[in-house]
């Protein structure tokens, strides 16, 4: 079980480790997830997310237009059309166009590279995947000595301005450098709140993290929490609401493929593109929606859904669910047949035994606090 | 008190069986958002599966310690399941039992027990 640079002080904050994605990961820190949860929606919340991929991708032309017509092989996103110091989110597409990966993708400042952030699970995957495509025109360098820090909620600013005070002029999606090249920042997340992603030489993370920690708007929080503040936000979880099987367009994500990778001369030409684009324009035969259960029992990942009280047929299935500390009500995410998806349909989850109503309600459950 | 080795605690009141999960339990499971509870004259045999609780972690079941039946549930805690976590010895109770035999109690651990079964 491999750990990251901060795993001493997560043990020394009092956390219970878990096992995830092949790392020992904080799941929950004395507060407990609910406390964690809400602390971040009011205050700020500091997450280890060093186990995260973060690889760059460097045009060996020196000219990063290569290194991004390149990328966009891979991806079904504009990256060519990405401004420097501006980050986009994208998916790696296999030729049923399924989903290899979610990952961030950021055009550096002042630099000729572009860098990527992916999942920890599929970080191997993505890397092999990266070179085995990519390094005729690319070379690939995976950063083993950097840790990635999240601090996330409405104080964040407040709190990582007082170290780099310029991150008060980034907005959402910005990325920028601090102490030289030293610390890379980004104002995103994966919280629906305002916030920045932040990686920092390994050498150096505790200190920069205890930092942060002494400040009173801040608190160390798990993945526990992490993944309740993500369904709120309605932000999907490779492995659970996105995976090989399912497609961006059923995945609801048609928002993150822009119009220039589906018309004109950059159109296609990425794995799954006939699928995909067909789907675009067509529809997909299944849906991601929102899902609101009726009463305070959570419909967790897995729980098959209905069309039916009794009877009927089985539709679909949760792929994350859970109990949302801030909207106080159950919430999950599913896939459901498209002409099943409209907002306001009543579906049914069979939960030990019993169907249980929920309806189809727009994402995210609560409305995100980014700085546009 | 008594103790099962499902963290469930056994309170004679009266002629009633008290049954509630100990704070070691709650710790374990983390913020409880859900509970279930079984009907009020419901007729429970040992191990059957009485009340669900689901916390922010996952969901568990709650047995029934003996034979009996089902008298009172604590309602309140439909509305307000965190208050098992604030107080699981008393205001969050799960439901009060009849049973035959109070002497079946005598299986269970007692406090002494229960911590050493804890460790």
């Amino acid at each position: 079980m491999k750990r990251t640079g901060l795993y001493d002080l997560h043990v020394e904050l009092g956390a219970k480790m878990v096992p995830f994605a092949g790392y020992e990961m904080p799941v929950q820190y004395p507060l407990g997830v609910m406390k964690e949860h809400l602390w971040t929606r009011e205050h700020a919340g500091l997450f280890d997310v060093s186990h995260m991929g973060q690889v760059i991708l460097r045009p060996k032309s020196g000219d990063v237009a290569d290194a991004a017509r390149a990328l966009e092989t891979l991806v079904p996103v504009d990256v060519l059309g990405l401004a420097h110091g501006r980050q986009r989110y994208a998916f790696f597409t296999n030729e049923q166009g399924g989903i290899l990966d979610d990952l961030m993708i950021v055009k550096l400042n002042d630099d000729h590279a572009l860098f990527l952030v992916v999942n920890a699970a599929c970080k191997d995957a993505d890397i092999a995947h990266l070179r085995a495509h990519l390094s005729d025109t690319c070379e690939i360098e995976v950063l083993t000595d950097r840790a990635l820090i999240a601090l996330q909620g409405p104080k964040a600013e407040l709190a990582l301005a007082r170290i780099y005070p310029r991150v008060a002029d980034m907005r959402f999606m910005d990325h920028a450098w601090f102490d030289g090249d030293q610390v890379w920042v980004s104002r995103s997340g994966y919280s629906g709140e305002d916030g920045f992603e932040i990686s920092v030489p390994a050498a150096g993370a505790d200190a920069f993290v205890r930092q942060l920690l002494a400040m009173e708007e801040v608190e160390p929080i798990g993945l526990g929490a992490r993944d309740s503040l993500r369904l709120e936000a309605g932000l999907c979880l490779y492995g659970s609401d996105l995976d090989e099987t399912t497609t961006p367009v059923a995945a609801d994500l048609k928002w993150a493929i822009q119009k220039s990778r589906r018309t004109g001369d950059r159109a296609g030409g990425f794995p799954g593109a006939d699928i995909i684009l067909n789907e675009f324009e067509n529809g997909a035969a299944t849906k991601r929606v929102g899902l609101r259960p009726e009463g305070r029992a959570p419909m967790r990942a897995h729980t098959p859904l209905f069309d039916a009280a009794e009877g009927g047929n089985q539709i679909g299935e949760v792929t994350s669910g859970a109990f949302g500390p801030s909207i106080q009500a159950p919430m999950s995410m599913g896939y459901i047949p498209s002409e099943l998806a409209a907002e306001g349909t009543t579906v049914w989850g069979e939960v030990r035994g019993k169907r249980l109503p929920a309806k189809v309600t727009a994402l995210p459950f609560r409305p995100s606090n980014y700085k546009r | 008190m008594k103790y099962t080795e499902e963290h469930e605690w056994l309170r004679v009141e009266g002629d009633l069986v008290v049954v509630g999960i100990t704070e070691h339990a709650t710790e374990q499971l983390g913020d409880i958002v859900f509970v279930e509870l079984p009907e009020e004259g419901t007729e429970v045999a040992k191990d059957d599966e009485v009340v669900v609780i689901e916390s922010v972690k996952a969901a568990s079941d709650i047995l029934a310690p003996l034979d009996g039946e089902i008298v009172e549930v604590n309602d309140v805690l439909s509305d307000n399941p965190a208050l098992v976590n604030e107080d699981p010895l008393n205001d969050g109770w799960f439901f009060k039992m009849k049973i035959e035999d109070l002497s079946a109690l005598d299986d269970y651990m007692d406090e002494a027990e229960y911590k050493d079964h804890i460790g």
